[in-house]
């Protein structure tokens, strides 16, 4: 009974470390896995609301053809973009998935810019829609890329401390996955407002 | 595991993070006008209508006015505080919270997932440049809050039917794990069974021990299932040593007594408070809705 009792605190020490961080890390993976998903498909809701803003614009603005060439092409190169999961564990892959999604924000800039100079256009119901949508799919965007920094802080803390970090060393083999990282002069996305 | 997530949370709300330069306010009721721009009678007024609305809806309508925003952008500030408030049903997201920042001259009518479909950000711009700016110009609060309200109510109205009698705080009440439960009522199980029997109250652990761990975190290995199984037998035989002597029903009853006393697990989600019986319902929000000046 005595040789019982005195392995308890090891048998409970097992069971407590050896089978938690487990599961732990899995979820937290697949939580990083789903919150990028929400990252794509708000990018994806901007990319989808380009051609009528193009449409409209040019209705107005037909002299702006260079401006809004570059929205059309910027919103291409986004489309051709193959996004994978590897996009996750690959910095590289995340840079550019990034750096094109801001080529497409800077082309939508200067269009808002450029846009000031026609009233009429400024004060049509059609664009002052896809303007507000706009507006909802930046802010779409910034939450989903917020909530998919913390999932993958969590999850590159699950694997990083001990003794997670054993168990993944020894049976998942789980890596570090990449954050976000602000944009170089813009702490937000560029406001589209007037 | 649990233990060490709590400790993790502890460590990150010690550390000094970055947060919001506005801390999200205490919800208090439906109608949380802390730029005090309502008059009393339409806050009441308010609070009834959107009161009778979730009784009806299940969906949560709220409206919070700040006097000023200090710094934060009103989108960053108002989907923060709906995160925390959490407004709306648990799966159904069907909350929506209206936001006002007096000194700014901002609105903006955040939209639960939900309801996406019936307040898209077209009909949100819509309610706050026809219905609501009109009277927000001239300083006519009382109005144009209603009048936002109105127009909310009316575009969801159909969206969600009612909870069943008592679903809303049922559901709001659920832990984030059953696991704390199912092993103290193993424990009490097993200290009933060693009245009888050493062997049993082992027996007892043996089996509870994994069938606990296996409802509260479905899919564990059966390797972990059968060193829990080890664990559960020696903790039950431990648990029949310790309460050797003592009358099972007196076990029992300290146990329960500082099992329900442990309510630190049942917490609800931060910033959901119980006054006027009012909290999120667990809804959630991702961005969706429109801003405007006024």
């Amino acid at each position: 009974m005595n040789k019982i009792v005195a392995k308890l605190p090891i048998l409970l020490l097992l069971a407590l470390l050896s089978g938690c961080g487990y599961n732990t890390m899995q979820a937290n993976e697949e939580a990083v896995v789903a919150a990028w998903g929400n990252v794509e498909s708000s990018y994806q809701r901007r990319a989808d609301l380009i051609p009528n803003l193009v449409e409209v614009v040019k209705g107005y603005a037909k002299h702006e053809a260079d401006t809004l060439k570059a929205v059309t092409e910027a919103r291409a190169k986004v489309g051709s973009m193959q996004v994978s999961k590897d996009v996750l564990n690959n910095p590289d892959s995340l840079n550019k998935f990034q750096q094109a999604q801001g080529e497409l924000s800077g082309a939508l800039s200067h269009l808002m810019v450029v846009v000031e100079k026609y009233p009429d256009l400024k004060a049509n119901q059609n664009f002052m829609d896809l303007q507000k949508q706009l507006e909802g799919t930046e802010n779409r965007i910034n939450v989903a890329r917020e909530r998919y920094n913390t999932a993958v802080q969590e999850f590159n803390t699950s694997i990083r401390t001990f003794p997670n970090s054993v168990t993944n060393s020894l049976l998942l083999h789980l890596n570090r996955k990449e954050p976000f990282k602000a944009e170089e002069g813009a702490k937000t996305a560029p406001k589209i407002k007037f | 595991m649990k233990v060490r997530r709590i400790f993790i949370l502890a460590l990150l709300v010690l550390l000094p993070l970055p947060l919001a330069a506005l801390d999200v306010p205490q919800l208090s009721g439906r109608i949380n006008d802390y730029a005090h721009v309502l008059s009393p009678g339409t806050a009441q007024q308010l609070e009834q209508k959107l009161a009778a609305f979730e009784r009806d809806q299940s969906t949560q309508i709220a409206v919070l006015t700040v006097p000023s925003l200090q710094g934060d952008d009103i989108d960053q500030f108002t989907i923060h505080v709906a995160e925390q408030w959490k407004l709306g049903q648990k799966g159904k997201d069907n909350g929506v919270l209206l936001v006002l920042a007096q000194a700014e001259r901002k609105v903006r009518i955040e939209v639960g997932m939900g309801l996406q479909g019936v307040l898209p950000d077209i009909t949100t711009s819509h309610i706050i440049r026809d219905a609501m700016r009109p009277y927000l110009k001239t300083g006519n609060f009382d109005q144009g809050v209603t009048a936002g309200i109105d127009a909310i109510i009316s575009a969801t109205k159909g969206e969600f039917t009612a909870l069943p009698q008592g679903a809303g705080k049922a559901a709001h009440k659920r832990s984030s794990s059953p696991f704390p439960v199912l092993l103290l009522l193993i424990a009490v199980v097993a200290v009933l069974l060693g009245a009888f029997s050493r062997n049993l109250s082992g027996l007892a652990g043996a089996v509870g021990l994994p069938l606990a761990a296996f409802l509260a975190f479905p899919g564990m290995g059966i390797m972990m299932l059968l060193i829990l199984a080890g664990a559960g037998l020696v903790g039950g035989f431990l648990l029949s040593f310790l309460f050797s002597g003592m009358f099972g029903g007196g076990g029992g009853g300290g146990f329960y007594g500082g099992g329900w006393g442990g309510g630190g697990f049942y917490g609800g989600g931060g910033g959901s408070s119980d006054d006027d019986g009012f909290s999120g319902g667990g809804g959630g929000f991702d961005g969706g809705g429109s801003s405007d000046d006024f």
